[in-house]
């Protein structure tokens, strides 16, 4: 018959199809940067991540002195100094000067910030996935878990952590990575709710995908746009809990963030003396993160909707 | 017939645990819906079988067990001469996805909106491994060019929202086709689509599907497109097969009331005819629960105290479909009768 020639003709190449899953994350991937490169907003947001990474990876040369170093000028400590050609944004009371302190305080921002949405994309997605596809039990252990993630209140509970374990950055990451991708979850799964039912799935089991193929192949590409938009989130939403964790005093002692800036500046009653070159930097760079977060969500909508834009 | 059909369910049901919320409580607990309820029929290797009816009447249901998508609640279903009723073997199942595929009634749905073109038709050669690289490349312009999107290039790299109805589905026309299947069900392939386009799509399957010599279903409403794609037609019915025989007879010499009161439905192409009778009063009842009998008895003409008792069994009847009324017997037909009344 027909069929059996032409099976026959057709040798099997199953690295092609293990290829699969990869290509297609590559290729939506490829198609958030084009998108990116389309929406100002996104574009602003993306642009303000890029910056203040790049200034994480180079701190050392951008920054004129050690953020911890105290200063002395012919053997007195200079404190307390307001902003000069030496010092661009003043000293600190210890003599510390803050202009480093703001280069320097990027790393942590960035690290705990994309750790932080590595987490809230991985296990979020996969989580908001599989129940969302699986329905029934699978979805009901899932969403119970997702439940008691949503029980928890945040702040508290990162702090209550850090406590216990100890203040490290990677404490503070580690505490959100077990929260924040309760969000995500949720979202993503309401979204492979309505996914799973359009008939481009039935297509695919039609032609004979297996269950998991068509859960990363035909399901995924479609909502992994919403992933990359609450990571996004994740990240502005992860450098704020940082600062406030750092604000507060739990913060890592050796890492030089922008919360632990408003912490030392607070506790040494900057406030009262006026020197707003050492509160409002580290403010706006934090404002600026967790703006950069919410300008890249804004375009999500076309992210999804491919056909209102490109058109 | 000698040759085994391709096609072949005996006694077929698909019944669905209503939900009590959604419909009225009865005293037994969950009501029944019984979505398909006895279904049999057989299509030989080539030929085509119709399915109209009203919405809601079980026609997708039963594409769904044609395609395993969904299991019987009983019966048979027999495909290529092996039972695959309860076929759960993954390499098997596999093998049959190959060889039954379905056109949507939604085109714009039926396609991944972030898959290419050339994606989407590429997605089932994978998984069936099928050709290398450039073989798969080669067939999959030969599908487009087989349902005329040619030059077939232009719609590799095209996303389905840039594309009309029509032209999608071709795409699902040729995605279906690429794998060589040998049975193919077509659910409402066209209502979704323009009017203008309409026929071209149908000619295009007809012309594809009689090329390839495919078993196919064609699922519709619309009795004039079963009558111009199908030598079979079954006419459905709250789950029930009501009518079934060759298209000429069904079509031109409906024997049972609601065969009959769908093709008055139909409105006439000649304006000067006076419109037929509308027999059916009342709507189409919830198929929950059916009562006993006749499930047309609320709407029929003819319904007698026997169609309350009895469902009534297919039998032939003297124009050679095969028919389940109480009122139709090869010695007795009702509509006849009924004009004669009219006079
Ligand atoms: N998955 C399901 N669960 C419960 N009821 C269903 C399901 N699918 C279909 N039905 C019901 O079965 C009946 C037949 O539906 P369907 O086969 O879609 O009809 P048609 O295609 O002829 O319009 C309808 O009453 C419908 O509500
Ligand atoms: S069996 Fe009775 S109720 Fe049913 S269609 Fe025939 S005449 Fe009508
Ligand atoms: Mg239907």
């Amino acid at each position: 018959m027909n069929t059996d020639v032409r099976m026959e003709q057709r040798p099997v190449q199953v690295a092609y199809r293990k290829a699969g899953f990869l290509a297609v994350l590559g290729k939506n991937l490829a198609g958030a940067f084009r998108f990116l490169k389309n929406d100002p907003f996104s574009m602003t947001g993306a642009v303000i991540y890029l910056f203040f990474i790049l200034i994480a990876l180079f701190a050392p040369l951008l920054a004129p002195y050690d953020p911890h170093e105290m200063i002395k000028h012919n053997g007195k400590l200079a404190f307390n100094q307001p902003p000069s050609a030496e010092h661009w944004l003043g000293t600190t009371n210890m003599g510390r000067d803050i202009f480093s302190q703001l280069v320097y305080g990027a790393k942590p921002a960035m690290m705990v910030g994309l750790t932080a949405a590595f987490f809230v994309v991985v296990v979020g997605t996969l989580v908001g996935l599989f129940a969302g596809y699986y329905k029934g039990r699978v979805d009901g252990v899932l969403m119970r878990v997702t439940d008691i993630a949503f029980g928890i209140p945040f702040e508290p509970f990162v702090i209550v952590l850090v406590a216990f374990l100890g203040p490290s950055v990677w404490n503070i990451v580690l505490a959100m990575g077990l929260l924040l991708w309760r969000d995500t979850a949720r979202v993503i799964r309401s979204q492979v709710l309505t996914v799973r039912e359009r008939s481009f799935v039935e297509a695919a089991k039609i032609s004979g995908a297996s269950d998991l193929r068509i859960l990363f192949v035909q399901v995924a590409p479609n909502i992994l746009p919403l992933s990359f938009l609450y990571g996004s989130l994740a990240m502005g939403w992860a450098i704020l809990t940082e600062a406030a964790v750092s604000f507060l005093g739990f913060g890592d002692p050796a890492m030089m963030s922008w919360g632990f800036m408003l912490n030392d500046a607070y506790a040494s009653q900057a406030l009262s003396r006026e020197a707003y070159w050492w509160i409002i930097p580290p403010g706006i760079f934090i404002m600026l993160t967790v703006m950069a977060g919410f300008y890249i969500g804004r375009g999500s909508e076309e992210i999804l909707y491919p056909r209102l834009k490109n058109q | 017939m000698a040759e085994n059909p391709i096609i072949e369910v005996r006694g077929l049901s698909k019944h669905f645990e209503a939900r009590q919320h959604l419909f009225r409580k009865s005293s037994t607990g969950a009501g029944v819906l019984k979505a398909v309820d006895d279904v049999s029929f057989r299509i030989p290797k080539g030929h085509s079988l119709g399915i109209a009816g009203e919405s809601g009447c079980g026609k997708t249901t039963t594409a769904k067990m044609l395609l395993k998508l969904y299991e019987p609640t009983s019966g048979s279903f027999l495909f290529n001469g092996k039972d695959i009723t309860h076929l759960r073997a993954k390499e098997e199942l596999k093998q049959f996805r190959k060889q039954a595929q379905l056109m949507f009634q939604n085109p714009f749905e039926a396609l991944n909106p972030r898959f290419t073109i050339f994606r989407s038709l590429l997605e089932p050669l994978i998984v069936h491994d099928i050709g290398t690289k450039e073989e798969r490349a080669a067939f999959i312009k030969q599908a487009l060019e087989q349902v005329n999107l040619i030059p077939a290039e232009n719609f590799f790299e095209k996303y389905p929202h840039q594309m009309s109805g029509g032209q999608l589905q071709r795409v699902v026309l040729a995605r279906a086709l690429i794998v060589d299947p040998i049975f193919l069900v077509a659910d409402e392939p066209v209502s979704m689509l323009d009017v203008s386009v309409r026929a071209g799509v149908l000619n295009l399957m007809k012309t594809l599907t009689e090329r390839l010599q495919l078993t196919t279903v064609y699922i519709s409403h619309d009795l004039s497109l079963i009558s111009y794609m199908c030598e079979q037609t079954a006419i459905m019915y709250l789950g029930k097969v009501v009518e079934i025989g060759d298209t000429m007879s069904v079509l031109q010499k409906p024997k049972h009331p609601y065969t009959q009161a769908l093709l008055a439905a139909v409105p006439s192409p000649d304006p000067d005819e006076e419109p037929e009778e509308v027999l059916i009063k009342n709507h189409v009842p919830s198929p929950i629960n059916m009562p006993n009998g006749c499930h047309f008895q609320d709407r029929c003409p003819y319904t007698e105290a026997i169609c309350r008792e009895k469902t009534p069994e297919l039998r032939q009847a003297e124009t050679g479909q095969i028919v389940a009324c109480h009122m139709v017997t090869p010695f007795f037909d009702r509509k006849a009768e009924r004009e004669e009344h009219v006079i």
